[in-house]
């Protein structure tokens, strides 16, 4: 009795309400998220209408690979994570943790390959703001271009780093059982907020990677 | 309206009464770490009334300063700082937190009858996000001065030698704040109504503050990017907005006003709602048409995200654009005229009685439509290139945020007074109040609607002699205005400790937050409401319920 009782907190009638309320306001955040994210897509499009050539020139500078391999990677990390989820409200904890802690380790492969490819750009000369030797006597556009890649991959960048401390603290719960059938709903807010984090990169992916040249 | 309600309690037989949100723990930590949705919504309330009061003296020092062609009291640096400090306070940190943050958080859980909302601690989060923000926001100001007006224009901001960056990160907090405590509403008002209470029988003012919370929660993070590359581009020099780097600084525009203009409504929204329910109160009848004031603040909402570049008609838009965000500004004066009307035949053949919110409303009805018609002539583009940064868009959103706002908000507080603090203010000195305020606002702001037209730019430190009388007309009535304010803070204190007690329902108000005591235990209501009559049932059915 006392065990139902500590499922749901005093101010929910039971914890299915507190369950919808917790999913509702995940979803509610994300648009949130997007929106935040949507201002710099914006910005990406009005610079590559005004600069169609330097942002070819840009993407087609970046390596292929290492975006596309990052992306694979992302989507392996959805599906686990949302593996997970599914695992966990069929009873089974250590299966869903093992399947968070390989959600964790596709995040850390995520950055390390983002990390590469920072330390290639700086190797370069390339920095945001315009700043290092590789913009000499190159086209404005391309100084933007690289300005907003890094705006962009930066904040996805603290964004998969906030979603892994989440799945840290999740994991650690379901390891103490704190999280088991019928109160599962804490892992659904984390599989949410990463599969935001793979949303949000498989738009960038494209516009940094896939289109060079000019429309 | 006398104090001699049925709900009417004497003096003295407090002793007896079971504990409210107010005496339930009195120390102060239980105050400062309170996730009692109405311990918050006060927290709220006394920080953005300090806010208001801090905002509005600036306003003060600003107005005398304008006495005078040339200087009065304060240099020209000093004026700049000051009508930057007046704008980034007044918006930021009264205009936007203010209704939702204080009204909201205490009666939207109330009005739907659930314990709490959603979630009571990051419910306080939200509060400790905007007071941190706001903190940090007045010492950069205060310390650093700030000199590039509330909206932050590239590429001035970004060579300011002033404390930009510091301000903006405030704000960047504030805007948390500001998102969760959006997120916090929309959540509540779905998943925590009282069985059987429906969407189409929610109070008005939760249909207002949920429109709200939508753009809280969508536009926000806008703003917090705009101003986090703006401090970026100052504190990194990153260039993004920087002509000289293949930035473009209306770009920043672009960015700024897709939250900036929904904020307006951020900050209109939630007074329409206090007007629903005032009018609806004071006029004992049901709305004209409940879902017309529902579906329009939803309308509002929706299309407050489409009109942003109506403030840059002279910012190079096209012709086509311009036309396009003028029409969809216009749409916008369909919708609030639709309220205008539902209210204004709410009151037709109702039972009036005339008092302090209903005086607020009245002035609200009268000004609002004001700035509204004004505001359909600004967004005329032909119109606006002429009327473009002076005088008259400074009278315009200071008809709707003060005129609207203010009095709304002016309302509410009266309204609600009974019901938070268990006290009843006095009538006299609040109709008193009301009219010095209606007036004074009246004095200030309708000169400078002249002062534009013929030529006043806003911002301005000097002035040509020949403007002088509007400006001298404009000051005192900001004196009247403030008198008003400050009357208003005298007889509410004053009623704070010695007030009569109001009962549960000194209005007979059929509304929902008229069902528990005043003011109300800590979970809102004794036992499980049962909300048996719609909010604006003023049949007999209705008044038995609330007995």
């Amino acid at each position: 009795m006392s065990d139902a009782k500590a499922t749901h907190l005093e101010h929910f009638q039971d914890l299915e309400q507190q369950a919808h309320a917790a999913r509702l306001g995940i979803w509610i955040f994300l648009a949130s998220e997007l929106l935040l994210f949507a201002g710099l897509f914006a910005l990406y499009g009005a610079y590559r209408a005004h600069y169609p050539a330097a942002f070819g020139w840009g993407v087609d500078h970046n390596v292929r690979a290492l975006g596309t391999l990052n992306t694979a990677i992302l989507i392996c990390s959805s599906y686990s994570v949302a593996k997970s989820v599914h695992m966990l409200r069929r009873g089974r904890p250590r299966f869903a943790a093992g399947l968070v802690a390989f959600t964790l380790a596709c995040g850390c492969a995520f950055l390390v390959i983002k990390g590469v490819e920072y330390a290639t750009h700086f190797r370069e000369g390339v920095f945001p703001g315009g700043h290092g030797s590789f913009f000499l006597g190159q086209p404005q556009g391309l100084k933007v271009f690289y300005t907003l890649y890094f705006l962009m991959t930066g904040l996805h960048g603290i964004h998969v780093v906030v979603g892994m401390g989440l799945l840290v603290w999740l994991l650690s719960r379901i390891l103490r059982g704190q999280l088991a059938v019928p109160h599962t709903h804490p892992l659904d807010i984390g599989a949410v907020y990463w599969h935001l984090i793979d949303v949000v990169w498989i738009f960038l992916w494209p516009i940094f990677y896939l289109t060079p040249g000019t429309f | 309206m006398s104090a001699q309600s049925p709900g009417f309690v004497p003096e003295g037989s407090a002793v007896s009464l079971p504990p409210t949100f107010v005496n339930d723990d009195e120390r102060i930590r239980s105050w400062l770490l309170t996730t009692d949705h109405k311990r918050v919504g006060i927290l709220f309330f006394v920080t953005t009334a300090l806010m208001m009061a801090l905002g509005g003296a600036f306003a003060l020092v600003l107005r005398i300063e304008h006495l005078t062609p040339d200087r009065t009291i304060v240099d020209a640096l000093a004026y700049n700082r000051l009508f930057t400090m007046h704008g980034v306070v007044m918006v930021f940190l009264f205009m936007i937190p203010a209704i939702p943050g204080s009204f909201g958080n205490f009666l939207v859980p109330i009005m739907i009858g659930a314990k709490d909302v959603a979630f009571p601690r990051l419910n306080l989060v939200s509060f400790y996000f905007y007071f941190v923000g706001a903190v940090v926001v007045l010492i950069a100001m205060q310390a650093g001065g700030l000199d590039t007006g509330w909206t932050f224009y590239t590429p001035y901001s970004v060579q300011s030698p002033s404390a930009v960056v510091p301000t903006l990160i405030g704000l960047f907090i504030v805007g948390w704040s500001s998102i969760l405590t959006g997120l916090n509403f929309i959540v509540t008002i779905h998943t925590m109504r009282a069985k059987g209470l429906g969407w189409m029988r929610m109070p008005l003012f939760v249909w207002s503050i949920y429109g709200t919370s939508i753009i809280q929660v969508l536009a926000t993070p806008v703003l917090g990017l705009a101003v986090a590359l703006v401090a970026i581009d100052h504190g990194l020099d990153w260039g993004l907005f920087d002509p000289a780097r293949g930035g473009d600084p209306v770009l920043f525009q672009h960015l700024f006003w897709f939250y900036s203009h929904p904020a307006v409504y951020i900050m209109i929204l939630p007074a329409m709602g206090i007007v629903s329910e005032v009018v609806c109160t004071f006029c004992r009848k049901n709305p004209l048409s409940y879902r017309a004031i529902a579906y329009s603040s939803m309308g509002i909402a929706f299309v407050g995200f489409l009109t942003w570049g109506h403030h840059m008609f002279v910012a190079g838009l096209s012709t086509f654009d311009a036309g396009a965000f003028g029409v969809l500004s216009m749409l916008v004066g369909i919708f609030s005229a639709i309220k205008v009307f539902t209210w204004v035949g709410t009151m037709y053949r109702g039972s009036i009685a005339f008092n302090t919110p209903l005086l607020y409303v009245f002035t609200f009805l009268f000004l609002f439509v004001f700035g509204g018609m004004t505001g359909i002539a600004v967004a005329t583009t032909s119109l606006d290139v002429h009327w473009h940064d002076t005088y008259f868009v400074v009278a315009h959103f200071h008809f709707i945020m003060v005129g609207g706002t203010l009095t709304a908000y002016f309302a509410g507080l009266h309204y609600w007074f009974p019901k938070v603090t268990g006290r009843l203010y006095s009538e006299r000195w609040g109709l008193l109040a009301a009219a010095l305020v209606s007036a004074g606002f009246f004095v200030t702001f309708f000169p400078q609607f002249l002062l534009g037209n013929a030529g006043m730019p806003r911002r301005y430190y000097d002035y040509p002699p020949e403007y002088q009388t509007l400006h001298v007309v404009s000051t005192v009535g900001s004196w009247v205005l403030a008198s008003g304010m400050i009357i208003t803070v005298g007889y509410l204190l004053w009623a704070l400790k010695s007030g009569k007690r109001a009962g549960k329902n000194p209005w007979h108000s059929a509304s929902y937050e008229w069902l528990t005591r005043s003011p109300p235990p800590p979970h809102n209501f004794d036992d499980t409401p049962v909300f048996a009559t719609d909010p604006y049932d003023y049949t007999e059915t209705g008044r038995l319920s609330h007995e």
